[in-house]
């Protein structure tokens, strides 16, 4: 496959534009309680129940962080290949919405748990590094929900005091495609390291879009705009494209961008400015005075290192050497650390190049159809193995294969009871095959008769007697064999 | 250091406190005398001096990830000056 | 009528053990002093029949176990207290009931004490008169015009008065030291994160400490053992054992190093503070003490720093109160709007100012000019105690540039209230125990006090020290009761 090209531009009147784009990724911490309470932070709770004196600030609460989300964001910083900072501070970001109860949110400002990092992107036409800046904790806020009254809006506070990881990336993005492969590699990385589910349709993994324009050979950064709060890749690729023509609309025609907050209006497919936000947000950060500075051993970060499990890049140059597969198939097979495991069980016990072919094409055929995650596959590895074993025995066709694995996913069947059942096996007996060749051959004389002499075409007609004779379990290999000297 | 009316109404929109022009004419007054006062911090030169960061020398406790909070939701509506059953009501936001 | 008013806290728990009088007397007696003391204005919530109860089913159990047995104690309005209302002094949390204790009220109850009442403070504990209060002005036992001190007004006031046998506050820039000296009592600011800040309604974290607030110094040590300890649910608190303050009192201070900070003789001190420091001089001398000079170099810079630093933080702590969750709630056609409206109707004067100033402070292009510059002198002012505590034990200043003043005399200046504090502040920034113990009268026949300065931690040395002084001072408080 020979690489291709970037060639992603935005073509405008007068210029040819490149797009500039870095990601702020909020991604939700997987824990069992919040970073600074002890409530919950389930998914999907009736509203109020998982929150605590602490998350709604009643008067005299105090935080106290939660040791295991501070490792969740040493291991996700290890993964990133980032430094990870021994000493690092909370401080408070101060302002006010309904959902923020303590009127601040506790975050990291100028000293965060972990610096600069790097997250590798293949792409059609290469490897490309996109660099991390930096990564810290944070509080997550609550919700208002205004579509159930006119005049109110109602607060559920489930989710205030949720621990966050920002992740902050350098502008080195240049395409929709790379924000969707880098957001698909962070998430996949993290769900390796079990730090967070990547789950963007419950809000685990959320994105505040940073977009500027600038003429190609420029070399200075354009004004950028943010398009705050995207909570699916589709989103934020549409977004980058309706803000990046806008730009090149506005510069082309003379004007200036103003740095602004933008919000992406799913209906509309357009951005629009945010107009409550007060001109300058003066968060007035400071050092919170409720906290210590947190102070990591370096024992702790060595003994967390030890145990990483082997992340995607590590396991797709492995499975490149060890299952000889190619860069492609290497990346599908890593892209889930679920989609990895059921791969290396399923090659076990059968055949490494038909278990390739059967997970990529045929289980995630059915997968993607219905809408599926491999864990909620309707066959097991165990079972899929089964039916590749049978191929490679040649016990059954790969055409009755394929109709063999229709009817395993209705719970899962076992193939060897299906074939069993519903006598499926193939007929390779090559006496057997003769019998029912010659019985053909006969019923079709004058046919047979028009291929020697030179109708060469009807050999395919042959083939499909003989199947619908089998009723398909012909061995098709030996059926060409045999007809062939048969037809001599 | 002098406090103008303009920033008086510029912290005071931060602050979320509304102000009265009678309020913003004696506050700026007041706050003006308040900085003045602090002012001598000035003469001190702190270049060569880290700034506090903990009273108490040590680490940061931490606790175990453990769920022993929440499900109070009666607790936590009970002092909300307005609310339903299951949430806190706000008045709407203009956006 | 008069068992109580002769009595110490440690003479009446003692009384109840040796069943000289029952809790349900004693509890009797206060009940009618505070009722008969309006006055005064020290109370913002009686609890009085609650008290009642406690009392009664505290004779008929008869459990002599705990530190404070069987004594009622009123505390102040800053403590959440369960079920019974907490105002902090303000209108914003005039209906406010807590569903839940503070960590050093909880710790009075476990040893066998239980609620008389909330008492009056400034509003968030912001001032040094009781002035700011939303519930009014609380008065000194001392003089009807008199202001009894803040913020801690009304537990200084209740405890000079004998409406309670002990109390508790909270100190953040003085203020229960200042009232302490104003009323002739003995109020003690223990080491930052001694005493646990959960479920105190928060002014500035990096300063707030909850201390005893009591007749005598016998009876401080007692009060001290009780609240005092490691809480898990304050990130700021010390995981440090308690000593056993009681036992460990004495005044056998022979040889320990007294510290006599020169720039704490201010300008234009008055003679009779100057007059009192000399005699606590000669008392510690007499108890066998070694007086040394002593320089603080930074101390001028440490008002400043405070009113930096305090409100910034109170600015961000007082977020909160914004009528979503609790407290009051004004109108408002948006949330805005509601937000605005509720912090004006419900914050007083003074708490406005500090909000504002902490803002203003850490607002973008100040916060280094004002913030960190105060973080950075904060950090000079400890390194000045640090230093001096490698020389002496101790440090010995007046608690108060005046006695106690005239209700309304310095409430229209902010500055001039602020300057009460100079000599309390630097402790806060800095982070030490320290205590204010009566020790004689200005001409005008109101009570002054002495505050001794202690090393992270020891509050035992300044208990001692504090026995020292009261023993041979004698001083008697003399009140007239006015009041009733």
């Amino acid at each position: 496959m020979s690489k291709e090209k970037f060639d992603y531009f935005i073509n405008g009147k007068k210029n040819k534009w490149e797009v500039i784009i870095g990601l702020e990724v909020h991604a939700q911490v997987l824990s069992k309680s919040k970073l600074f309470s002890s409530s919950s932070t389930k998914f999907g709770a009736d509203p109020n129940t998982q929150v605590s004196l602490v998350d709604s600030a009643f008067p005299g609460m105090l935080p106290v962080i939660n040791e295991f989300c501070v490792e969740q964001s040493v291991k996700t910083g290890l993964g990133l290949k980032a430094k990870i900072n021994l000493n690092s501070i909370f401080d408070r970001k101060n302002y006010f919405y309904a959902d923020l109860p303590q009127g601040y949110q506790i975050s990291q400002y100028k000293s965060p748990i972990v610096g600069e990092g790097e997250v590798i992107l293949d792409m059609p036409y290469g490897t490309k590094k996109i660099g991390i800046e930096r990564l810290h904790l944070e509080q997550d806020a609550g919700k208002s929900i205004h579509d159930m009254d006119p005049d109110n809006s109602f607060v559920d506070l489930n989710r205030s005091g949720v621990a966050l990881m920002e992740i902050v990336s350098k502008p080195d993005l240049r395409s929709p495609d790379e924000v969707n492969s880098y957001v698909k590699k962070l998430r996949s990385i993290m769900r390796y390291l079990g730090t967070c589910d990547g789950n963007m349709q419950e809000g685990s993994l959320r994105a505040d879009v940073n977009v500027s324009v600038r003429k190609i050979g420029d070399k200075k950064f354009g004004t950028r705009c943010e398009i705050k709060n995207v909570n699916s890749i589709k989103f934020m690729q549409m977004g980058i494209e309706y803000e990046a023509k806008r730009q090149v609309e506005l510069l082309e025609a003379g004007e200036k961008i103003n740095q602004e907050t933008r919000l992406y209006d799913t209906r509309k497919n357009a951005t629009r400015s945010m107009r409550t936000k007060e001109d300058a947000h003066d968060y007035r950060y400071f050092p919170d005075p409720d906290l210590q500075p947190l102070k990591l051993d370096k024992s702790l970060i060595d003994k967390l290192k030890k145990e990483l499990p082997e992340l995607p890049d590590q396991k797709k140059e492995r499975f490149i050497k060890e299952h000889n597969l190619s860069p492609y198939e290497a990346n599908i097979l890593v892209s889930e650390k679920e989609i990895s495991e059921y791969y290396e069980k399923v090659i076990k016990e059968s055949d490494k190049k038909l278990a390739t072919n059967w997970i990529i094409v045929e289980l995630f055929s059915v997968l993607n159809k219905k809408n599926l995650s491999i864990s909620e596959s309707p066959v097991s590895e165990k079972n899929l193995s089964s039916l590749i074993k049978m191929i490679s025995s040649g016990k059954i066709s790969g055409k009755i294969a394929k109709a063999v694995f229709e009817k395993m996913q209705e719970g899962d069947r076992d193939p060897n009871q299906i074939v069993e059942k519903e006598g499926l096996t193939q007929q390779s007996d090559p006496k057997e095959l003769e019998k029912i060749i010659l019985d053909v051959l006969s019923k079709n004389q004058d046919k047979a008769t028009q291929y020697k002499s030179g109708k060469v075409k009807l050999f395919g007609y042959f083939v499909g007697e003989v199947m619908k004779a089998s009723k398909g379990k012909a061995n098709p290999k030996l059926v060409n064999d045999i007809l062939k000297t048969k037809l001599k | 250091m002098s406090i103008d009316k303009d920033t008086v109404k510029h912290i005071s929109k931060l602050a979320k406190i509304s102000l009265d022009e009678k309020k913003v004419d004696s506050l700026s007054k007041d706050l003006t005398s308040i900085m003045r006062f602090i002012e001598n911090l000035n003469k001190l030169n702190t270049d060569k001096i880290e700034p506090l960061t903990s009273i108490i020398n040590a680490s940061l406790k931490s606790r175990k990830d453990e769920v022993v909070d929440g499900k109070i939701r009666d607790e936590i509506l009970k002092n909300s000056p307005e609310k339903n059953e299951e949430f806190f009501v706000v008045p709407k936001v203009i956006e | 009528m008069s068992i109580i008013s002769k009595l110490s806290l440690t003479e009446i728990i003692n009384g109840i053990k040796n069943k000289k009088f029952s809790s349900e007397e004693i509890t009797k007696e206060f009940i009618e002093n505070s009722k008969k003391s309006k006055k005064l204005n020290a109370y913002i919530t009686e609890c009085f029949d609650e008290a009642i109860k406690s009392a009664k089913d505290f004779d008929k159990k008869k459990d002599y176990k705990g530190l404070l047995s069987g004594v009622p104690i009123a505390v102040k309005d800053l403590f959440c207290t369960k079920n019974i209302k907490t105002t902090a002094g303000s209108k914003i949390l005039h209906n406010f009931v807590p569903t839940y204790e503070s960590t050093v009220t909880n710790n009075l109850w476990s040893q066998g004490a239980f609620l008389l009442g909330k008492l009056n403070c400034d509003e968030f504990a912001m001032g040094s008169s009781n002035e700011t209060s939303f519930f009014g002005n609380v008065i000194n036992p001392f003089g009807e015009k008199l202001v009894p001190g803040g913020s801690s007004g009304g537990s200084a006031s209740a405890l000079a008065a004998g409406l309670t046998p002990a109390t508790i506050g909270t100190d953040t820039g003085g203020s229960i030291r200042q009232p302490a000296s104003f009323t002739g009592t003995v109020g003690l600011k223990p080491t930052y994160g001694r005493c646990s800040r959960w479920g105190i309604v928060a002014f500035a974290s990096s300063l707030d400490q909850a201390g005893p607030m009591t007749n005598n110094v016998e009876d401080c040590a007692l009060v001290l053992q009780a609240m005092s300890g490691y809480d898990p649910k304050d990130s700021t608190s010390a995981d440090k054992k308690v000593d056993n303050y009681i036992s460990n009192l004495t005044e056998k201070v022979k040889g320990l190093k007294i510290g006599i900070p020169k720039e704490y003789r201010v300008e234009n001190m008055p003679n009779e503070i100057d007059n009192l420091w000399k005699k606590g001089i000669d008392y510690l001398k007499d108890a066998g003490a070694i007086i040394k000079n002593i320089s603080l170099p930074h101390t001028m810079y440490a008002l400043s720093t405070y009113y930096i630093v305090a409100p910034a933080e109170a600015s961000s702590n007082l977020a909160r109160y914004d009528g979503v969750k609790y407290g009051h709630r004004a109108k408002g056609k948006n949330l805005i709007e509601m937000y605005e409206n509720t912090r004006s109707e419900g914050f007083g004067d003074e708490v406005k100012r500090r909000i504002l100033i902490g803002t203003y402070v850490l607002s973008s292009g100040y916060y280094d000019a004002y913030y960190l510059k105060a973080q950075k002198v904060r950090q000079m002012i400890k390194n000045d105690f640090d230093k001096s505590f490698n020389d002496v034990d101790a440090i010995l200043t007046p608690s108060t540039p005046s006695s106690a003043f005239k209700i309304g005399d310095k409430s229209k200046d902010p500055v001039s209230m602020y300057l009460n504090d100079i000599f309390t502040v630097p402790v806060n920034l800095s982070g030490l125990p320290a205590i204010s113990v009566p020790a004689g009268y200005d001409k005008n026949k109101l009570p002054l006090g002495l505050q001794i300065i202690g090393k992270p931690f020891d509050e035992q040395t300044i208990l001692n020290l504090s026995l020292a002084i009261e023993k041979r001072a004698n001083f008697k408080k003399n009140l007239e009761v006015w009041w009733n």
